[in-house]
């Protein structure tokens, strides 16, 4: 019987390598995101109270959008070149294929941007206290994006302009992740207890990871027929 | 506009054993019915030749038949089950080659071959070497997919049957942009398949020439 491992794991490399050999487009988000937020100093003023203050919700929003922008490569070029087809007639549980290609898709999307945001938190006078609830709220929040966000490619991905209909489908959910992140990093700035929302974006994040890849491997059944 | 199924031999008594059937199935594309009423039965080694006009719903018909697209009616059944209540066991037996190859360009057939066999069941006892020079991509097997040929391409793609260990090819014309000798190549692969007891359904305007046996014929939308 077929190896559900090794193809899943192959799948993996196959969409890190191929993220490897457009690192244009991996760029692209990524420099989304520091050019949004570093914007924002020049924008507001150089003053470092406002800057402070408005800090977690800029990273935040400049994290959402670039995720937005990256979506789109989940399932868009296997939907043209026939690839998609295949995952889809694959024996296997084609709700663990999908996931598989959400986490490559978070790693190449989702962890720089964990990595570049304490640099941005910096720029915009983030005190130390809040770095550790600014990384674990995006080391938890992110995949959430990427997963969430799936269901709406899978949706969208065989429609000739789905781009605009993508982010009506999938910014509102991604509402609660922004609440329970930004008010979890602006609250550690003030030296209050964050706890209570990583939880809650853990809870997310479980749920996403549960439901998002069976909800996307349903959608692909309907796009690419 | 609706089309009748063509001389096709049904078994007296259904050898539910190993066939591949098509019961009834219609096919409704944009409030448009392409086929009606259409029925079949592939025992082990036939191969069958769907012919029709350009948008009479060829490739529809093949992906209805390998689970990509359902049926407005009627279902496709896999030695006597409804495909849909046995999903993953029918479909590691199927290979389907689209007219969409389902190959990356940005990998070698090498890598895209690897990828084909992880996702479904390896034919035991086949080395990627072997296929890549059995299809003739010699000398190609590590170069991006993006510079080769439109026929070297389709090669790749079909060299997807030879990886996967697959009782049932669905091909939607495999002959598309190969030279003689490929598309030689490919009748030589559907004889010993259906040798082995294998079932294929093919897409195709061109004859098929196959020395050991005839392939069935199916006219839809005439």
């Amino acid at each position: 019987m077929p190896n559900l491992n090794q193809a899943c794991l192959a799948l993996l490399r196959r969409d890190l390598t191929l993220a490897l050999r457009h690192r244009g487009e991996l760029a692209n988000p990524l420099l989304f995101f520091v050019m949004v937020v570093s914007l924002f100093p020049l924008g507001v003023g150089p003053d470092s109270h406002t800057l402070q203050t408005i800090a977690p919700g800029v990273i935040w929003v400049a994290a959402l959008l670039a995720a937005l922008l990256s979506l789109e490569g989940i399932f868009r070029s296997d939907f043209e070149d026939g690839s998609l087809e295949q995952l889809l007639l694959s024996p296997h549980p084609t709700a663990l294929l999908v996931l598989t290609k959400i986490i490559a898709h978070w790693i190449v999307t989702g962890i720089p941007l964990i990595l570049v945001a304490p640099l941005l938190g910096v720029l915009l006078h983030l005190p130390p206290t809040s770095m550790g609830a600014l990384l674990a709220s995006l080391a938890l929040g992110t995949p959430v994006l990427s997963l969430i966000g799936a269901i709406g490619v899978a949706l969208t991905v065989g429609l000739r302009r789905g781009g605009v209909l993508l982010s009506l489908l999938v910014l509102p959910l991604y509402v609660p992740v922004l609440i329970f992140a930004a008010s979890a990093v602006s609250d550690a700035a003030i030296g209050l207890p964050v706890l209570a929302q990583l939880y809650f974006l853990a809870a997310l994040l479980a749920l996403a990871l549960t439901l998002a890849p069976m909800a996307a491997a349903a959608a692909l059944r309907i796009s690419v027929s | 506009m609706d089309s009748s199924p063509a001389s096709m031999p049904t078994a007296a008594i259904p050898l539910t054993q190993n066939c591949f059937e098509a019961l009834d199935l219609h096919c409704v594309r944009h409030d448009r019915t392409l086929f009606a009423g259409l029925s079949f039965t592939l025992l082990p080694g036939q191969i069958l030749q769907v012919e029709g006009p350009n948008g009479s719903g060829k490739t529809s018909l093949l992906r209805m038949l390998c689970g990509l697209l359902l049926p407005a009616q009627g279902c496709v059944r896999w030695q006597g089950t409804d495909i849909q209540d046995m999903r993953h066991e029918f479909l590691a037996d199927v290979a389907y080659v689209g007219h969409m190859h389902g190959i990356k360009e940005d990998l070698s057939p090498r890598e895209n071959l690897r990828m084909s066999q992880a996702l479904g069941r390896p034919r035991a006892g086949v080395t990627l070497d072997e296929v890549i020079k059995q299809v003739g991509l010699y000398g190609f097997e590590d170069l991006p997919a993006r510079t080769l040929s439109a026929g070297q391409r389709r090669r790749v793609a079909l060299a997807r049957l030879l990886v996967l260990d697959a009782r049932l090819w669905v091909l939607d014309e495999p002959f598309t942009a190969l030279d003689r000798t490929g598309k030689a190549l490919i009748e030589s692969l559907l004889e010993t398949h259906s040798r082995n007891g294998g079932i294929a359904v093919l897409t195709t305007h061109q004859p098929v020439v196959l020395q050991q046996c005839t392939p069935l014929s199916l006219q839809i939308g005439a």
